[in-house]
């Protein structure tokens, strides 16, 4: 445009009128995606209700194989990293990249404890043929405790949500990293954030939901 | 609002700018080569692309239905095996809803007109409006994936057990191919929502937007709340393909009923994806051909979001005769009467813009008056389908074909025909040929009666949709049908005719042929790269009629941080026409 001006900061797109502006869309354009995620695990969330209506003492009765313990360890990770996350955002407001960093960091060490602890559960099950869909093949020994014709199915929806949450938790990993080396490079300040701030907001997200996941999986009697 | 905000609000310098006729520099020659246009982020190049997109796999689509009819013409084989006969009503199905009614309005003409609109350089994230482009390409490679490995003859439905039922490969990929697809519809909804909050340009405040940014508003949250519940229930039924999960499938214990809740608490919504941006080209339209405030601004606006509220309510109607409870199929039978009232809202506050006004019949409105023909066939027969004891008669019938051909294609396809006349211009600055125009126009309704009108009458006596025979009584209507849809073929054709030439050749156009008060029709055609010389300062409505011309087309002449729509309108010191 004409009248275009001339002297806006580097980080400002062109469509952009101001800091202020980009900012403000970056932000409602990512809780509009929050409200599709929300939606997404809607879906699974609806189907665990549903079979678990239909088959109540299949659900009290496999969700003894999940272990509360290690559950609950994660969901202390996970409300941990939460916590670091909003301090890396706090650091960017106050203009301390080193602190950002170094929570970016926390953050994503304590994603990676997550995993690394979710990878031996569903090792452990797979171990003993507790498998999704046509993988299913239990030992005898925990076919004789798993008695019930539609225990697959259980385990189904466990690997679905547990499986698409932690593929949540990659890709978060994956922008954290990325936000971490951008921040090395100096891209960001307290006058711009944007991506440090959206990205903190996906990442409160996936906390909620395996906050949801956890009581529903593991802690039902 | 703190006392250095008010201060602000005093005087803001506003000129006249009245845009040049037939720019040599404009978005098209901003960058040339396949190589630009392929890495652009300019929302118009994209919306071009988009249109391209959806007219190739209209033309393939429609291709296969008028092949579909011709197989038709006899009551037992004519010329194609039943098996590929299933194949092709699924594709046609298919194609004609995920990759051309979903996409068509927003995608193509909304991301062209909606930032010109509001006064935008772009959409609110370009990067993501062209990767949305990308993923609809990726999808539709992984569709003709599904061909190459066997093809689906599932129904454009996916429901199971037909889509579980060691259906093959080829359910595998298009369903792959419609969750990627997915993502593409939520990228633009998103991108909408947050242009039309955060990127109005100063002066467009919320009762100053177009209705066709309403509806195109309405529809991107139908897009955002639905489309992830269609992603989350076709991944459920992929890995209920490659692995036997058990959700869906009845023989592993799963549920098919609930396969049809999913699908169809975003399909029915998905409709109303489809229809609602009709619904604001139908607006913008009438008001410019009658030279008319449009009648009723607020309930025209609201009933689009009424539609979009009451949409995710109804989609049990789906399946009263699957085996739901009493209680819920008269609860959703009741929901569903009530998507009627916004609907008919519109129709007569659009009848109530025509009255007195100085129609001008070019093609974009004789368009408008057969969408409101066709259309309103369409509403009422849905009421019809609505009503439970006639649904247990009429489901799955021919009737249900008809019906849904009235709204999505009298009703979405005429509106976009209606759209993409009311705005080629603007597009490609070129006028296409008015008398052709006309002619393919009453082609098409012509022809798109005789095709639908007689399913109709074979569906209430009982034809049931998808059958690859039928009985002699009916061999008169189907006849029929399909030479009305070969009459429509033909009118597609002269349409592509004219239109293509219009581009080589077209008469020029001028920044404003129709004599618009909205926004987009102040800038030059076509645009500029970023779409309007100056800052647009906007301080009438966009359907303002009863005002004089010279009070539109303004133009920022201060640098001004305005861009919420607070900083002006009220006191606007008006300098006098430069350029």
């Amino acid at each position: 445009m004409a009248n275009h001006s001339a002297n806006h900061p580097a980080h400002v797109q062109h469509h952009f009128v101001d800091s202020d502006q980009q900012f403000d869309s970056a932000k409602l354009g990512m809780w509009v995606f929050l409200v599709n995620e929300i939606l997404f695990f809607g879906g699974l969330f609806c189907a665990y209700i549903i079979f678990r209506a239909w088959y109540p003492e299949l659900f009290t009765q496999a969700a003894l194989e999940l272990n509360a313990f290690w559950g609950g360890v994660n969901t202390v990770v996970l409300i941990g990293s939460s916590l670091t996350v909003a301090m890396a955002i706090r650091s960017a407001q106050r203009n301390e990249i080193k602190g950002l960093r170094i929570n970016l960091m926390i953050t994503i060490l304590l994603a990676c404890v997550f995993l690394v602890i979710k990878y031996f559960e569903y090792e452990h099950k797979l171990h003993y043929g507790i498998a999704p869909g046509s993988f299913w093949d239990p030992t005898p020994e925990k076919l004789a405790i798993l008695d019930h014709p539609k225990a697959n199915i259980f385990f189904s929806i466990y690997y679905m949500m547990t499986g698409i949450h932690g593929l949540h938790v990659l890709v978060g990993i994956g922008l954290m990293i990325w936000i971490y080396i951008r921040a090395g490079k100096g891209h960001f300040s307290s006058e711009y954030y944007t991506p440090v701030e959206i990205t903190g907001l996906y990442w409160h997200l996936v906390d909620l939901i395996w906050i949801f996941l956890f009581p529903l999986l593991y802690l039902i009697e | 609002m703190a006392i250095t905000e008010a201060k602000k609000m005093t005087t803001l310098q506003v000129k006249r700018f009245k845009p040049s006729e037939n720019p040599t520099n404009n978005y098209l020659t901003d960058e040339k080569g396949v190589w630009a246009w392929m890495t652009t982020v300019d929302h118009k190049k994209i919306g071009i692309m988009y249109l391209v997109a959806v007219a190739f796999f209209f033309a393939l689509a429609g291709f296969l239905a008028i092949a579909l009819r011709t197989e038709l013409w006899t009551p037992a084989k004519t010329f194609i095996e039943a098996d590929t006969y299933n194949q092709l009503f699924t594709l046609h199905g298919a194609m004609m809803v995920f990759f051309v009614l979903v996409p068509s309005i927003p995608a193509a003409l909304g991301n062209f007109i909606l930032p010109m609109q509001l006064g935008a350089k772009d959409v609110a994230f370009p990067r993501l409006n062209l990767a949305s482009l990308y993923i609809y390409v990726a999808g539709a490679i992984f569709t003709f994936a599904a061909l190459a490995s066997g093809g689906f003859d599932t129904g454009w439905t996916f429901y199971t057990p037909y889509s579980s039922d060691g259906n093959g490969a080829g359910v595998i990929w298009v369903t792959l191919g419609v969750f990627i697809l997915g993502f593409s519809s939520i990228l633009t909804g998103t991108n909408f929502i947050t242009t039309i909050h955060k990127l109005r340009a100063p002066g467009i405040t919320w009762d100053r937007l177009p209705l066709n940014i309403w509806a195109l508003y309405a529809t991107s949250i139908i897009q955002v709340l639905a489309t992830p519940v269609l992603a989350i229930t076709i991944l459920l039924l992929a890995f209920e393909n490659i692995m036997d999960i058990g959700i869906f499938d009845p023989a592993l214990g799963g549920d098919p009923v609930l396969f049809q809740h999913f699908f169809w608490f975003y399909s029915h919504p998905a409709v109303y994806i489809m229809i609602v941006p009709g619904f604001g080209i139908i607006s913008e339209v009438i008001s410019t051909f009658s030279k008319k405030t449009v009648f009723g601004y607020w309930a025209i606006a609201l009933s689009s979001l009424a539609i979009a509220f009451i949409g995710f309510l109804v989609w049990g109607h789906h399946m009263f005769t699957s085996g739901q409870s009493a209680v819920a199929t008269t609860v959703f039978s009741f929901l569903t009467f009530l998507v009627g009232i916004p609907t008919g809202i519109k129709i007569f506050n659009w009848i109530a813009t025509l009255y007195k006004g100085s129609i001008d019949m070019k093609t974009p409105m004789l368009y408008v008056f057969i969408f409101l023909f066709l259309f309103s066939i369409g509403g009422f027969t849905g009421i019809m389908l609505g009503a439970l004891s006639v649904d247990i008669h009429l489901h799955d019938t021919y009737y249900v074909v008809a019906h849904f051909h009235y709204v999505m294609m009298g009703g979405t396809l005429m509106a976009l025909l209606a759209g993409l006349h009311y705005w080629w211009p603007k597009m490609t600055g070129k006028m296409y040929n008015e008398t052709l125009a006309k002619i393919s126009a009453v082609l098409i309704f012509i022809g798109f009666n005789m095709t639908f009108l007689p399913q109709f009458v074979m569906g209430s006596q009982g034809m049931p949709r998808r059958y690859y025979n039928y009985i002699d009584q009916f061999t008169p209507f189907h006849q029929t049908s399909t030479i009305g849809s070969y009459i429509l073929g033909v009118a597609f054709l002269i349409i592509l005719y004219y239109l293509v030439k219009s581009l080589f050749g077209g008469e020029k156009a001028s920044s404003n042929p129709w004599n618009s008060r909205g926004l987009e029709w102040q800038s030059t055609s076509p645009p500029d790269f970023h779409n309007f010389d100056h800052t647009p300062v906007v301080i009438n409505g966009p359907y303002d009629y009863h005002k004089p011309m010279e009070e539109f087309q303004l133009g920022l002449a201060v640098s001004h941080n305005g861009h919420d729509a607070e900083h002006t309108s009220t006191e606007v010191e008006k300098t006098e026409e430069k350029a």
